[in-house]
């Protein structure tokens, strides 16, 4: 069963990469909507623009975020997001046909192998939640960025924290 | 490109190279964006470095390339050399030395050599080693090149300058793959042993991390974020092919090639957890190789092919551990430091570079397997992803420099360091690829 699928993607890669230096479309990444959030008045004003992280996924359940934060060093839920998890089990098990991806995240500190491991230990973690609440894991797959998609530019504890994150992704 | 041998006290077999077929067909490609001219900056003070004079070769004023600088920069970067001064002379392979007057300009060997166009456009490249101590010729070579290939053609000079004097094989005309990210986007090039004549192998508006050679140099082996996870692709770079080698549930990432070329050992998560396994290199089903309830990632092997060393955090921190290449009992590499990542061993079988972390700063070190010895080799601080090059004296690096991503070179005492310095973007995951077949 993986052993043919994995041939038919390996098909389709062939077909896909027969020139030299591949290029690939920008498409698959999802366009990332843009909320423009001005204060407007001054002329030297700048206007701050979230990527609104929804933009990528297919609807979930209305009103529940979907990004779980982590202390440094650590991969436990903390308790500020069981509702969060709660909620996204409630729609799972309503909506059995529905499936997501559990993106984990790291800080920028280190090697990106590891922090490939441990965002994956992240998305783990939420995954386990999930199913503790009686998902089916047939529903999630969690994978990792590890350090390579901040969702904060910069260096220092403020960025860090908001990068130490699990993302859930509606499919 | 023909390869001649110029007469001489030794002979080599002449041997056409194996890359004009590659460097053809990139060529024939839609033009990518050429990136980068690398600069040598050495910095640092190595203790013995042979005094070589390096003359500008005939011909070279009218050359897209100047063999002579070229060459000069390469074995400098090696920390065993010193350029001399040659100005104001002027010589090719043919002329016998002037030894008195090279003598006192301390120069101990000497390199002499032409470039002439010739009807077809292509060029021919002849040059000629003195000694100039002992007044001996050591012979020399000619090149009948592309003028794509008059890079080649110079860093063949350095080889064999280099292995005449140091009895050494020469790396120079080896390759290197690396990435940038520049303008959200992601580039996996490959470039000469200097950093130069990048050429575009995959373009991607997702990451792509830990390229590895194949044993054979033909292939690529990375990890591409391209459909919003890590999956393991081998890619052929002379054509382009690509073939996905793992692609299961969760992440894939991590690739080493075993030294037959035959399998791969990855990290998959498809079970839970991040977990070694080794794959065939042409796909097939993955075998498990760690069972842990750690993550256990990093994997590479041995040159003997016997050991996998990899990083676990099984003792409840990152250390380097080693392995069987079938899986079996592990044991543990590094004891000093909470966190030892990255590891890579030289083809000797000598020496385990990898990253440590000191005091929030992540530093690459050397280890002396035999002794356990551990030197420390860099003043930076955020070191990543050493590679060695074929002949185990020098380690390439990603690191960062100014607030830029930036590789370095370095020698295994850290004496002599050199910048491989692009200027698009920011520069990392480099690995050096095996000696070339001549």
């Amino acid at each position: 069963m993986l052993r043919r699928s994995l041939y038919s993607l390996a098909i389709v890669a062939l077909i896909a990469g027969c020139s030299s230096g591949t290029k690939l479309n920008d498409g698959a990444a999802g366009a990332g909507g843009a909320g423009a959030g001005g204060t407007g008045g001054a002329a030297s004003g700048v206007a701050p623009v979230t990527i609104d992280p929804n933009a990528q996924t297919r609807q979930g359940p209305v009103g529940v975020a979907r990004i779980v934060y982590f202390d440094f060093d650590s991969y436990t839920i903390k308790p500020e997001f069981q509702s969060l998890i709660d909620g996204h089990a409630r729609f799972l098990k309503a909506n059995p046909s529905r499936q997501i991806s559990i993106e984990g995240h790291t800080d920028e500190r280190g090697g990106r192998e590891y922090n490939l491991a441990l965002g994956q230990k992240r998305s783990e973690a939420v995954r386990r939640a999930l199913t503790l609440l009686g998902v089916n894991d047939a529903q999630i797959e969690a994978v990792s960025f590890g350090k390579e998609k901040p969702a904060a530019q910069g260096t220092g504890e403020d960025a860090w924290a908001q990068n130490r994150r699990a993302e859930i992704v509606y499919r | 490109m023909n390869n001649t041998l110029l007469p001489s006290i030794r002979s080599f077999p002449a041997q056409p190279l194996a890359r004009r077929s590659l460097l053809a067909a990139l060529a024939a490609s839609p033009a990518l964006p050429a990136l980068a001219q690398f600069r040598v900056e050495v910095s640092g003070v190595g203790l013995t470095q042979l005094p070589i004079a390096l003359v500008p070769f005939k011909g070279e004023d009218a050359s897209p390339q100047k063999i002579s600088e070229i060459v000069k920069a390469d074995l400098e970067r090696s920390g065993q050399f010193r350029g001399v001064d040659a100005s104001g002379q002027s010589m090719d392979e043919n002329a016998r030395p002037d030894l008195t007057l090279w003598r006192q300009r301390t120069a101990d060997s000497l390199v002499a050599g032409s470039v002439t166009r010739l009807a077809d456009g292509r060029y021919d490249v002849r040059f000629r080693l003195w000694d100039v101590v002992r007044g001996q010729d050591l012979g020399g070579q000619s090149y009948t090149v592309p003028q794509a290939d008059l890079r080649l053609a110079s860093h063949r000079i350095a080889d064999y300058v280099y292995e005449k004097l140091t009895g050494e094989k020469g790396i120079f005309s080896t390759r290197l793959a690396y990435v940038t990210r520049a303008g959200g986007r992601y580039t996996l090039w490959v470039a000469d042993a200097d950093g130069e004549n990048a050429q575009a192998a995959l373009a991607s508006p997702e990451p792509i991390i830990s390229p590895v050679w194949s044993p054979n140099g033909g292939q690529l082996a990375y990890v591409s974020f391209e459909s919003r996870k890590p999956v393991v692709y081998v890619h052929t770079v002379a054509t382009g092919q690509r073939r996905l080698v793992a692609n299961f549930k969760g992440s894939n990432s991590a690739p080493a090639w075993s030294p037959d070329g035959g399998t791969l050992a990855v990290t998959l998560s498809r079970d839970g957890g991040s977990q070694l396994f080794t794959i065939p290199a042409g796909g097939g089903e993955p075998r498990r190789l760690t069972q842990s309830s750690a993550i256990d990632t990093e994997p590479t092997y041995s040159a003997d092919g016997g050991t996998i060393y990899f990083v676990s955090d099984r003792g409840g921190s990152p250390q380097i551990y080693k392995m069987s290449a079938g899986g079996g009992n592990p044991t543990r590499v590094t004891f000093s430091g909470s966190y030892n990542i990255s590891p890579s061993v030289s083809p000797d079988g000598r020496w385990l570079a990898y990253i440590t972390r000191t005091g929030g700063a992540f530093k690459l070190q050397v280890m002396e397997l035999a002794s356990g010895t551990v030197t420390s080799l860099t003043d930076t601080s955020a070191d990543e992803n050493p590679s060695f090059a074929p002949n185990s004296k020098l380690i390439v690096y990603a690191t960062q420099l100014q607030g830029r991503e930036a590789l370095m070179t370095t020698t295994l005492d850290g004496k002599i360091k050199a910048r491989l310095a692009g200027k698009a973007g920011d520069i990392r995951e480099p690995d050096w690829g095996p000696f070339q077949k001549q």
